[in-house]
């Protein structure tokens, strides 16, 4: 019988360790369609489920995929499904279904370019912005971004954490470069924190479905047949979950659905800082755009300019109280992403010209050169000299 | 053309009572929204005898709907209930399965939902024989959102969006669920209330993907348009027209209008569900350990083994 846990040091691909950490967070059901650069985490997932008790299923598309993750996880399961661009485009619908009615998953997004069929093998970072508002509705979300195979390990794991305690879909925001990096991954049990579903507050009768704890997320997840006789819907609804179609009682659970977020962002919110003690212009990056700059931070240094480092573990919620205080006191930021600049839009909205704000673009198929990022590092010191 | 009968006055006015299947509604969400003359009380009322007849409660089985008329089922069941998105029904209720394979799934959901914009998911679910069973009120057009003409539509009908009558060809839904995979399928209209709920108690006993057209009046919008009269002139057609043949050859039970409508079992079956299949060919073979969720009561077991290929007699 093969552990659920693969303990010890292993040489493995970003997406072959986002798995192995959807297995360590006790997934016991993945559904996913293929698509490159997911596959891996697929094929993974169809070996190594069945050994540990939990179910594979391929569906017909993400649209199903999705529906049946949802399905899984009312059924009593932790439950995921993986993606890349076009299968996110289709998981949208029913994303919007996990949102409304507060169902824990997971959502790996291995990113790759766009639009449409975009650069099938190759890397982008151009799904954050749909990552945040692609459903249809407003909502809170969360999107994490690992920048390699350990913390694709790691990461995958808090998504299944984070979704229990906050009741929705969490995203895994990685993409095919960190997907299809070989590296170390060091696993130790001992190490691994999970959160498990919290049951119902009360029993069948008493219990409000909907009803918010002080955190405004629901008590507790009944499990089909477990006598609660609930109804899950998709319609507007009210504590009960039953539909109600007005406006007062959208007002009562929409903002809700943001706001758990909101009010949770500190918890949530997962930054890791380099160099930034004396740091005249920070680099704010993530996933593989974080190594990338990882490489400008250091050739600028040697250059004797005072660069740090700002990388977004997680995306959404936006750190954005960190970038307040930091925009009080140094001269600039420069965001590289694959993309032709989307969580740049984030920044600047929150510096609100309180200091320099540069992006550093790019269309997608590759890496950034470190030197453009160095580049525009010295204009940003330029432009403010 | 068929004879025109108007519906006689109702002779008295029932004194109000209890419905006597109130244990499972949620009589809080009561009265529903659907309009007088349409067949989905009496769908909705044969499930709940059929789940009677059946002694299962709300820990033995949970209903999924998409959206639509028959969408808003899931809502008025005192059951473990889940109002998925449009389409969606068969592809959530898939998961919800595999989760808990000693329960029993019903999805419960209308023709444009299930075969039109949730065709793909049929086809799949069948084909892989999930466990579950699928009921199909066919009203033949888009009741909520006005009458739109939809998969079942037959040639020459009206809807708002074919005014000039429908020329699209329509699924014959027994047809496609047997050539699908699906080990039992039924055809009864919403007259037939007794058979219609022996067919619902047959479906849902049965392992693996069992399916049930329920033919529907939808005096409001369908009916209106082409002239059918009201709820009960639909269903004195169904009383005139409907042919019992039970292991028809789904292929003759196109549903034409003015033709005989051929009701019936058409199909039954046995095959491997999908996690049968699951269980034998890997986890049996690799000599994995059987998960615990399956030993929590008694697994259902179509008695079929995964050996072969093709679906059995």
């Amino acid at each position: 019988m093969a552990e659920r846990i693969l303990a010890g040091t292993h040489f493995l691909n970003g997406d072959e360790a986002c798995a192995e950490g959807a297995l360590a967070a006790g997934c016991s059901l993945f559904a996913g369609y293929p698509i490159t650069p997911q596959s891996e985490i697929a094929e993974r997932i169809s070996y190594r489920l069945p050994q540990v008790g939990g179910v594979f299923i391929q569906m017909e598309d993400e649209i199903s995929s999705m529906a049946a993750t949802l399905g899984g996880a009312w059924g009593g399961m932790k439950a995921m499904t993986a993606t890349s661009g076009p299968g996110f485009s289709l998981m949208m619908e029913n994303l919007g279904l996990g949102l409304i009615t507060e169902t824990p998953c997971v959502v790996v997004n291995v990113q790759r370019g766009g639009p449409s069929t975009g650069l099938p093998t190759l890397v982008g970072q151009a799904d954050m912005m749909q990552a945040r508002w692609g459903s249809h509705g407003d909502y809170g979300i969360i999107a994490l971004s690992p920048s390699s195979p350990q913390e694709s390990f790691e990461l995958t794991i808090r998504a299944f954490n984070l979704a229990e305690t906050y009741r929705l879909p969490v995203l895994v925001m990685t993409d095919e470069v960190v997907g299809h990096m070989f590296e170390r991954v060091t696993i130790d049990p001992d190490a691994i924190e999970l959160v498990e579903r919290r049951p119902p507050n009360a029993p069948p009768g008493e219990f409000l479905l909907y009803q918010p704890n002080e955190n405004l997320v629901p008590q507790g997840m009944p499990t089909f047949g477990d006598g609660y006789r609930v109804h899950v819907t998709g319609l507007t609804h009210d504590e009960r979950g039953y539909p109600v179609i007005d406006a007062a009682t959208q007002a009562a659970l929409v903002p809700r659905l943001k706001e758990k977020i909101a009010r949770n962002a500190a918890d949530i919110i997962d930054v890791e800082e380099t160099e930034m003690d004396d740091a005249e212009v920070v680099i704010l990056t993530y996933g593989i755009s974080a190594r990338t700059s990882f490489g400008a931070l250091q050739a600028a240094r040697e250059k004797g300019l005072k660069v740090g480092m700002l990388r977004l573990r997680t995306v959404w919620p936006f750190p954005e109280q960190t970038i307040v205080r930091l925009a009080d006191r140094v001269a600039g930021f420069v965001v590289p992403e694959i993309n032709l600049g989307q969580i740049v839009l984030e920044v600047e909205r929150i510096v609100c010209g309180q200091a320099r704000v540069r992006s550093v673009p790019h269309a997608g198929g590759d890496i950034h050169d470190p030197q453009t990022i160095v580049t525009a590092i010295e204009e940003v010191l330029h432009d403010v000299s | 053309m068929s004879r025109r009968t108007k519906a006689l006055p109702v002779p008295e006015i029932l004194p109000a009572q209890a419905h006597p299947m109130q244990k499972y509604l949620r009589m809080d969400r009561l009265p529903h929204i659907w309009c007088s003359g349409c067949g989905l009380g009496t769908a909705l009322s044969c499930f709940t005898f059929a789940l009677d007849e059946l002694d299962l409660g709300a820990e033995d089985v949970g209903v999924v709907s998409g959206i639509g008329c028959t969408g808003r089922i899931a809502g008025y069941l005192n059951l473990d209930s889940y109002h998925t998105t449009h389409g969606r029904a068969i592809a959530f209720a898939t998961g919800l399965a595999v989760a808990q394979p000693d329960k029993k799934v019903v999805v419960f959901s209308g023709d444009g939902d299930l075969f039109a914009i949730g065709g793909n998911h049929f086809i799949h679910a069948a084909r892989r024989n999930i466990d579950m069973t699928v009921l199909c009120v066919n009203n033949f057009n888009y009741g909520m959102t006005g009458g739109q003409y939809g998969p079942t539509t037959p040639i020459g009908s009206r809807g708002t969006t074919a005014p000039y009558g429908n020329y699209e060809n329509p699924f014959n839904l027994p047809y496609l669920a047997a050539s699908c995979g699906a080990v039992y399928v039924a055809r009864w209209t919403s007259l037939d209330s007794r058979r219609l709920k022996e067919a619902m108690v047959e479906a849902i006993m049965k392992p693996g993907f069992t399916f049930v057209e329920i033919v529907s009046p939808c005096p409001t919008n369908y009916g209106r348009r082409n002239r059918l009269g009201d709820g009960l002139d639909e269903l004195r057609t169904y009383a005139e027209r409907s042919v019992i043949r039970h292991g028809a050859d789904p292929r003759d039970a196109d549903l034409i209008p003015g033709n005989d409508i051929i009701v019936g079992r058409f199909i039954d079956r046995t095959r491997p569900t999908f996690l049968e299949a699951y269980e034998q060919r890997i986890i049996d073979k690799q000599h994995f350990v059987r998960p615990q969720r399956m030993g929590k009561g008694p697994h259902r077991t179509s008695g079929a083994t995964s050996t072969g290929g093709k679906a059995g007699a």
